[in-house]
């Protein structure tokens, strides 16, 4: 497939980024991996004039230790992501997500900030983000901001970065010791997921002192399952206990439905796999 | 005659045949690698690129087509829609009309006033680049009033909304097979009747899901005007038969035209058709003076390339209180899509003969509508008709074994043919040459580990385990080698099923095979090689198979309906036998010996009693000089066959599949699968290896992943592979493959075909599974594809109280009055 004609720029800083990002406005398109761009412009879904290529930009690329968060270069490819040791130590939740993120091929192109920046409600990073409460830096012309996790997915394939911006890192709170699970629904192996739970707790003692849960493919952005947390915190860590909280998962949700299955079947789901996401997360199976 | 495994390891195979290696494929390193000659890698001088405009309406009468903008769009060379081109572009054949009677609407390449599918080609642009054409093809404004379209296959053949206006009705033809009126059985409504007061009726409705074939090359097409012949490259399975209707349609001389299937990536059925796309690039190029090409999209290929299966199958089944079968009536009806294709309508018919399977039943009735629907037209998919039929028959025999309690082997075994019984004639009247259920089925069962995983069952069954454990049986099997040309004849069926052959013996002792097989991903090359090897003594490594070209192979019927080895490679054999018969005067000849006394062995001829004897090499340069032959000789070895086979050969196997379902969240897992195959005599293991493979994913992919959907306007929702779910190697376990052998006697090979083995054995198995697993708790049916949802409301319905799908009170689906076509018997050239 062919996509319509477009100019192509790859500015090898931030700031020439953002400098032809001013310059052509919505008539440009940011290309990361190109994994979820690509196919929009071969589909003629989409025809920006211009494509902005930051692939030249290097200083997007990396994962660095900052004291208690880890930051993770907005360029950073999935399968680098997926083999970092700190990231394996210090974001366990986020190793066990990208692992399963599609195949080789897309983990190799496609990119950390790419995958968060597009906001598809069934892509597999932006669950993890939100329960790890991590905070995207965003490059603008009037300099750099700072945005919460919770602020950051607006709607469908929206989020906080505004027209004239660039995503350039993202920071994630260190969660040392923590038990992560991302448990991923599919039918096929490449398959987005049909519902998806990040979860990761702090055990103590048998008692789950502290939990994040993100749901994947649950609304249109992900969502935060914070019911359940609530319920699981001071809980023994036991399939009761968390089968009891885990009957939450669906609260304020509002789940698509499609081939892969009604909005009251990924309700079914949610509650099934958060109760299987904690009690592995917790150690408990 | 089988062999059993014992026997078989006796008998070690000599290792100087190459017939029975497991020969790497020649063919696979450049197919792998992509440096070979895709129709789309061809680029020629001054070629031009068309792009198709198409509809987004299933159902819509075009009232304006303002083009202007296309054409002045950059180096656009012309636009062409369906009205400049109405009287020169003929119509898309139907090779097999079913019925006397059928209803077939007209098929144009490009649509003229009407569409009748999402898909379908509204205008055609061409332009002097590819990104061009594309660029222009989004500038053409198309006016549509969107009319009703008729897509569900029910609904469409109750005629409620016409997918066709003009011709009044949906119903394309009505087929019927009767086991009494062809005098092959009893009256089947008599045996229901009596099983309804003493014995058991089992009705089912199931459906069979459209698929798409999804081949890894998208088609392709290049046609060259400017020769003394007008030469088309396609990505076709089917050169030979695509030349000769080309010709038929368009009035140009057979002669004139040469068609060349270059590497063709994959096919599956989905390339054994005459393609819009074909004749329109045939026309342009002829219009243009200069060579064009057209490339698919993928997106383009799931929405127009034909589709697959789509049926339901009504079904009755009738026994005596201890299982023994005593009739079988089938009631189908098959959705077309929007057009009879090439061989559409006849893909339900080849399922006809299936449906008693391996089963002795004493009364069968097979009655199928087609229908018309503004759906993508259907056509050969994997198996066409044999997988349908299998699914049906193997279902229902599990959901006998169901109601009788009993074990699915007690009910099959009693009612399938014995091994003793070979040749036998089926109650559709076709004669199985041989086979041997009792023996693939034990092997198969140790394989598997059955009686562990019964008690494994067992076990997780009464412990109530979340995750149960269901095994699914598939004893099937299928008629293939496509075809004795009689046979189709009696089916109505436009050509024949023979093949061609040549063997040329170059001077240098290396040997040309033509073949009218045309490979698209199956290892011909290999395969023949061997055979050719063993026939005439040569080297695997100076066998040189040709194909796909009219030029070079002039003569054959193509690749389709596991035929190349069957009937292409029995036809290599004679021409082959044909040259050792030639050769055998200039032998004697030459060594100064009487004919009589010439032996023929491992590539020598020699004198019998003697040590004395020349090459086959030698006699090649000797006939190639030609300066001492005998008298009235001619110089030459080189010799055809072209071989009919007598009746159809029918692979058979037992298939074993063990699927975990969780009963929480509807998930499935294969946990093992286990087959035993009997396909005859084996040229190449590991070729068999990948058919069944590959054949046994797709079949357990219509099972479990695949479905064509589309929503109420119809436009395919499955339009691209975020949405058709193929598998990939990630979604697969290792099957555990064995095979037993009861040699074919109608070739002289002993070969059977594999190509659609797998895919027919392996989706009844895995559905049989799956129900298994959750029949105790009260699911008698999960429809295709089990997806996880399906199966969890399948167990919820059933704890609910209610029947999970099963429709078994269905009222019938057509008038069984119509279409009674009692006169033609259709089987007995199948003896
Ligand atoms: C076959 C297939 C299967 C897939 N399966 C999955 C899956 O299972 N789970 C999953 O999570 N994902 C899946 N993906 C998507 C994959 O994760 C992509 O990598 C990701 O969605 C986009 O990342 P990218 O780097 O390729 O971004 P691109 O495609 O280049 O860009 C995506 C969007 O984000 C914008 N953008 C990119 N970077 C920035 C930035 N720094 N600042 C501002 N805007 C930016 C772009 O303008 C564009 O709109 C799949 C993709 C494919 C093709």
């Amino acid at each position: 497939m062919i996509p319509a004609p477009f100019d192509y720029l790859a500015p090898t800083t931030v700031e020439e980024a953002l400098a032809a990002l001013g310059q052509h406005g919505d008539d440009a398109k940011i290309l990361a991996g190109g994994q979820s761009l690509l196919p929009v412009l071969r589909m003629r879904l989409n025809a920006p004039e211009v494509v902005i290529d930051l692939g030249k930009i290097h200083s997007l690329r990396g994962i660095r230790d900052d004291g208690d968060a880890l930051v993770i270069g907005a360029m950073t490819q999935h399968s680098v992501v997926e083999h970092d040791p700190l990231v394996a130590e210090h974001a366990t939740l986020i190793s066990k997500a990208v692992e399963h993120l599609a195949d080789h091929q897309i983990r190799h192109r496609g990119t950390f900030g790419g995958a968060l920046a597009h906001a598809d409600p069934a892509g597999d990073l932006g669950a993890p983000a939100l329960a790890l409460e991590a905070q995207f830096v965003i490059a603008g012309p009037a300099g750099t901001r700072t945005v919460a996790a919770d602020d950051f997915f607006v709607d469908l394939f929206e989020t906080a970065i505004g027209e004239d911006e660039i995503l350039t890192e993202i920071r994630v709170p260190k969660h040392t010791g923590w038990g992560a699970t991302y448990e991923k629904f599919v039918r096929v192996a490449h398959q987005w997921p049909i519902v998806a739970v990040a979860a990761t707790v702090r055990v103590e003692g048998g008692t789950i002192a502290e939990a994040r849960i993100g749901l994947t493919n649950m609304g249109s952005t992900p969502l935060r399952a914070r019911a359940v947390e609530a319920a699981l915190v001071g809980q023994p860590a036991t399939e009761d206990a968390v089968r009891a909280a885990a009957a939450h998962a669906a609260e304020g949700t509002n789940p698509p439905s499609d081939l892969n299955g009604e909005a009251a079947y990924r309700a079914h789901l949610a509650t099934v796999l958060v109760r299987r996401a904690v009690l592995s997360a917790a150690g408990t199976t | 005659m089988t062999l059993t495994e014992d026997e078989m390891t006796q008998t070690a195979p000599d290792s100087t045949l190459e017939i029975g290696k497991d020969r790497r494929r020649k063919e696979d390193q450049r197919l792998i690698t992509g440096r070979t000659r895709w129709t789309d890698n061809l680029t020629l001088p001054g070629m031009l690129h068309l792009a198709m405009v198409r509809s987004p309406f299933a159902h819509a009468t075009i009232t304006n087509i303002d083009k202007s903008a296309a054409e002045a769009s950059p180096n656009v060379v012309r636009v062409i829609t369906g009205a400049d081109v109405a009287d020169e572009q003929g119509g898309l054949p139907n090779a097999w009309p079913i019925t006397p009677d059928q209803v077939t609407p007209n098929h144009p390449p490009i649509a003229v006033d009407r569409v009748v599918f999402a898909g379908e080609i509204v205008a055609v642009i061409v332009a002097r680049s590819a990104a061009e054409a594309r660029d222009a093809a989004e500038l053409v404004d198309i006016d549509y009033d969107e009319l009703p379209a008729a897509l569900d296959l029910k609904e469409a053949a109750e005629d409620k909304v016409l997918a066709h206006p003009e011709l009044g009705t949906n119903k394309s033809a009505f087929w019927r097979f009767d086991s009494e009126e062809a005098g092959t059985g009893g009256n089947v409504d008599q045996a229901i009747a009596k099983a309804r007061t003493d014995g058991i009726v089992i009705e089912r409705e199931y459906r069979q899901q459209r698929l798409i074939p999804a081949f890894m090359e998208p088609r392709s097409t290049v046609v060259d005007p400017t020769g003394e012949q007008i030469t088309m490259w396609s990505s076709t399975q089917i050169p030979h038969i695509l030349k000769f209707l080309l010709a038929a349609v368009t009035g140009v001389s057979e002669s004139k035209i040469r068609v060349i299937a270059p590497d063709v990536g994959g096919g599956f059925g989905g390339k054994l058709q005459t393609t819009p796309e074909e004749f329109i690039t045939f026309l342009v190029a002829r219009q243009v003076g200069k060579p064009v090409k057209y490339t698919e999209t993928r997106s383009e290929s799931l929405m127009a390339a034909h589709h697959g299966r789509d049926q339901w199958q009504k079904l009755t089944l009738s026994a005596e209180k201890d299982g023994t079968v005593t009739g079988f009536k089938v009631e189908l009806l098959a959705d077309l899509g929007s057009h009879v294709s090439l061989v559409g309508g006849g893909v339900p018919v080849l399922g006809a003969f299936m449906f008693n399977a391996i089963y002795k039943f004493p009364a069968y009735q097979f009655n199928c509508q087609t229908v018309l629907t503004n759906k993508t037209w259907t056509d050969a998919y994997r198996g066409a008709g044999r997988p349908e039929a299998t699914y049906a028959i193997e279902r229902i025999m599990d959901e006998l074994a169901a109601e009788l309690g009993v074990d699915p082997f007690e009910v099959r075994e009693k009612n399938w043919i014995k091994h003793e019984e070979f040749p036998f004639t089926t109650v559709a009247g076709l004669e199985y040459d041989s086979g041997n259920y009792e023996a693939a089925t034990a092997r198969a069962k140790e394989l598997f580990g059955y009686d562990e995983l019964r008690a494994e069952q067992k076990r997780r069954r009464d412990a109530g385990d979340q995750v149960q454990l269901g095994i699914g049986v598939s004893t099937f099997t299928e008629m293939c080698g496509l075809a004795p040309s009689r046979v189709l004849g009696s089916l109505d069926y436009g050509a024949g099923g023979w093949e061609h052959a040549s063997v040329r013996m170059l001077p240098t002792g290396k040997v040309e095979v033509l073949t009218g097989a045309s490979a698209h991903g199956q290892g011909h090359e290999t395969a023949f090689s061997q055979i050719v090897a063993d026939r005439l003594g040569v080297a695997f490594e100076d066998v040189e198979v040709l194909h796909g070209d009219t030029m070079v192979s002039h003569k054959g019927l193509d690749t389709y309906g596991s035929r190349s080895l069957v009937v292409g490679g029995e036809a290599i054999v004679k021409a082959a036998d044909k040259v050792i018969e030639k050769a055998k005067p200039i032998a004697a000849h030459l060594l100064e010996a009487s004919v009589d006394d010439i032996e023929f062995n491992a590539g020598r001829f020699s004198v019998k009693g003697t040590d004395q004897g020349l090459a086959m090499a030698e006699i090649a340069l000797a006939t190639f000089a030609a300066h001492n032959l005998p008298d009235g000789v001619e110089p030459s070895l080189d010799s055809d066959a072209t071989f009919d086979p007598v009746n159809f050969n029918y692979p058979h196997g037992t298939h074993l599949c063990a699927m975990e379902v969780d009963t929480e969240t509807g998930e499935v897992t294969m946990r093992k699968y286990a087959a035993c195959d009997d396909i005859g005599n084996i040229i190449n293991p590991l070729i068999v290896s990948g058919q069944l493979h590959g054949g046994l994913v797709q079949g357990i992919a219509q099972a479990l992943w695949e479905e064509a959907v589309y929503d109420d306007s119809g436009t395919l929702v499955t339009g691209s592979f975020v949405d058709y779910l193929l598998p990939t190697a990630a979604d697969t376990i290792s099957f555990d493959l064995d095979h037993t052998t009861s040699p074919a006697t109608t070739n002289t090979l002993g070969t059977k075909g594999v190509g659609e083995a797998g895919t027919i054995a392996s989706t009844p198995a895995v559905v049989n599974a799956v129900v298994d697993a959750v029949r105790h708790l009260g699911v008698t049916d999960v429809r295709m594809p089990c997806t996880p949802e399906r199966v969890w409301k399948a167990i919820n319905d059933a704890r609910g109280g209610a029947q999970a799908e099963t429709v078994g009170a269905a009222a019938p689906h057509f008038d069984e009055s119509t279409g009674m076509d009692g006169t033609v018997d259709r089987t007995s050239g199948g003896n």
